[in-house]
């Protein structure tokens, strides 16, 4: 029986780019360029992986995110994932964490899983939570935050590096996992395979196909709301000086002023 | 007045600082109540109540412990079903913020992670949160539910207020998902003595212009003479020359010292994303263009192999 593996991308701003919010505090997406979340690409990765060491496995990304987020799914496919899914729904605009993960949790399941990888963070939200919540509301196992995972006899592996210990964990299928910038390097996509992916079918699915209500999302559905946004004061620049052998003591000298030494 | 829930992280009873820091930022909102999962409950229940836990709620099983996250959030839910507090505060560690997570959804809370400072506001608590690798500083408040709050380490200076710190037993259920996910094995991370790197007040951190393994020691010279934490770049932990769990930056450990000294680091954004909200930078780098010292107070542009082992004496010198 093939297995069936969700990967869940997010279409996020460029974080070497200058990043601001709009007038309605979101994420000003017009401002700069968007892009494949660069953690993601760790979960596409181990997405391929695991479907070539099973005999059979089908490949879909998903993301909810405005029309340009299909760069996104294009990129995830072009490296090999076989088909996508794209929610997009002008309701969506301003969804919080709980929203987003609602939204998943039905695509995921209008998709038909038995595995869903995430990465371990966005690069912009870079909450961390999407895949702890996305697990609670499937009902499903999770798995997260794993530098290295298998999966064998419709179970799930993995290892976990925390921050008192390595954990070894293991779970039954169907189950939601996330793998961090450790699980291994992501692959480019060839030629072939960008060639390959404008051809892999995209489906768009909004609000009401996946039966969720407006205010259930958005911002009037959020559960929590920013009140300001304020870009932080550049540092006054500091004192800079060239080391002409006596750096090192000058700069003890600047630390006994601060009162570090 | 209002009760708070603070999610107690420890080791066998040995509260962690970011717990006390919770403590503290939780009594401008409200009471605290405690909830220690695991061993070592009477111990920490003195710690807890002196810095201001009226009670101290405690469950232990093994549960805790052979499985992921999942039997945490149930006891979790069960003191907050016990207390119906007004909010609930949990350490930003990667676990406590899925436990957070979780426990938001469960309760019909909104969630706000990462917070670095909590007042009390006419419409329930109001968190800053430093974001887009700390270049901006937004305001936000939970608009459903009970707030549920994760909040970084070193964000508030813990501050002794002597309370009961009663301690009550919780009952807990485990429902079907706890046994979900079995950690199948655990190793415990070698203790280095030095202070843990998201809570110490100075971290020395070495990036590739370190060059090897081999030199990583005089980074670690540096960090003992100042009783700091060590921490890398991601180019030297991916070049081997230094553990993961030291890595500084958006996929690594988020730090906010009292001073924070970078010494062959070039400081790309997602390094950056970890350390922009220390209080003093200092940055060692033989390229006077390196963006590192954009953000610094004070930069020493030179060969970190001179300028770090002088340093390290001076300090030595100066400290007798
Ligand atoms: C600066 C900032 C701060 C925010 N703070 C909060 C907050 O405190 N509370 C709150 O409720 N909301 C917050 N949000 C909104 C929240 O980020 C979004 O709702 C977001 O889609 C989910 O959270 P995340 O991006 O942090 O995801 P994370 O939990 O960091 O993402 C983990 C993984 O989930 C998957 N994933 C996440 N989003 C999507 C998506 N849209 N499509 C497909 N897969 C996805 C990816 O695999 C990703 O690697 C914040 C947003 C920003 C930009
Ligand atoms: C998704 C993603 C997540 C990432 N997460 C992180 C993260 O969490 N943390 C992180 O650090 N990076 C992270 N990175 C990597 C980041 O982009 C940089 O590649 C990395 O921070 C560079 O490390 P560095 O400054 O040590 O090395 P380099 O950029 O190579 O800089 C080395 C510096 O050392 C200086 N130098 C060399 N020799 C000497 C000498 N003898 N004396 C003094 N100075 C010297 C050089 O002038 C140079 O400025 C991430 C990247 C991505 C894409």
């Amino acid at each position: 029986m093939s297995l069936r593996i969700v990967v869940c991308v997010k279409y996020v701003p460029d974080a070497t780019g200058d990043r601001h919010f709009a007038e309605d505090l979101t994420v000003d997406r017009d401002d700069v360029d968007g892009l494949l979340s660069e953690l993601d690409e760790y979960a596409v990765e181990q997405a391929l992986q695991i479907a070539d060491e099973a005999d059979d496995a089908e490949i879909t990304v998903l993301t909810v995110g405005p029309e340009d987020a299909k760069d996104a799914l294009r990129k995830a496919l072009s490296m090999g994932a076989h088909k996508a899914v794209h929610v997009e729904d002008d309701d969506l605009h301003g969804t919080d964490v709980m929203g987003t993960s609602l939204v998943l949790a039905k695509a995921v399941e209008h998709v038909g899983y038995d595995l869903v990888v995430c990465g371990m963070a966005s690069t912009d939200g870079g909450m961390g939570v999407l895949p702890a919540l996305l697990a609670e509301r499937l009902g499903v196992p999770q798995v997260s935050l794993l530098s290295q995972v298998a999966v064998e006899d419709g179970k799930v592996t993995g290892r976990r590096d925390g921050d008192a210990a390595t954990e070894q964990l293991e779970a039954a299928l169907p189950a939601v996992v996330s793998v961090t910038d450790q699980s291994g390097e992501a692959r480019y996509p060839s030629f072939k395979g960008i060639m390959a992916a404008k051809k892999k079918p995209v489906e768009s699915l909004d609000l009401s196909d996946l039966g969720i209500e407006a205010d259930e999302v958005g911002l009037d559905g959020a559960w929590t709301t920013v009140d300001s946004a304020a870009e932080r004061p550049a540092r006054t620049a500091g004192t800079i000086v060239k080391d002409e052998g006596e750096g090192g003591k000058q700069l003890a000298e600047f630390l006994a002023g601060q009162k570090f030494v | 007045m209002a009760e708070v829930l603070v999610y107690v992280d420890h080791v066998d009873g040995a509260v962690r600082k970011p717990t006390l820091e919770l403590l503290t930022l939780a009594r401008r909102i409200g009471e605290p109540v405690a909830v220690h999962l695991g061993a070592g409950a009477d111990e920490a229940a003195k710690v807890l109540g002196e810095h201001g836990a009226v009670k101290v709620l405690t469950a232990d099983a093994a549960e805790f412990a052979d499985y992921l996250v999942v039997p945490k959030v149930d006891a979790l839910q069960a003191a907050y079903e016990a207390v119906n507090p007004a909010a609930v505060l949990v350490p930003s560690s990667a676990e406590g913020k899925e436990i957070a997570a979780r426990l938001a959804l469960r309760v019909g809370g909104g969630l706000i992670t990462d917070a670095v400072d909590l007042e009390a506001g006419d419409e329930g608590p109001v968190a800053t949160q430093s974001v887009f690798a700390a270049s901006y500083s937004t305001k936000s408040r939970v608009t459903k539910g009970t707030p549920v709050i994760t909040v970084k380490p070193n964000s508030a200076a813990p501050e002794a207020a002597p309370a009961a710190g009663t301690v009550e037993r919780l009952s807990v259920t485990f429902g079907e998902l706890a046994t979900g996910t079995k950690v199948v094995s655990r190793t415990p991370r070698e203790s280095t003595g030095r202070p843990e790197l998201t809570e110490a007040a100075i971290v020395v951190s070495g990036g590739r212009g370190v060059n090897g393994a081999e030199n990583f020691p005089l980074i670690e010279a540096l960090a003992d003479s100042l009783g700091g934490a060590v921490g890398a770049s991601r180019a030297a932990v991916d070049a081997g020359w230094y553990p993961h769990t030291n890595q500084v930056g958006q996929t690594g450990k988020s730090v906010s010292p009292q001073l924070y000294i970078a010494a062959g680091i070039s400081g790309a954004i997602q390094h950056r994303a970890g350390m922009q909200t220390s209080k003093t930078i200092v940055a060692i780098n033989k390229d006077e263009e390196a963006p590192i010292f954009e953000l610094v107070d004070y930069g020493v542009v030179g060969d970190l192999f001179e300028v770090v082992p002088q340093l390290t004496d001076e300090i030595k010198a100066r400290k007798g």
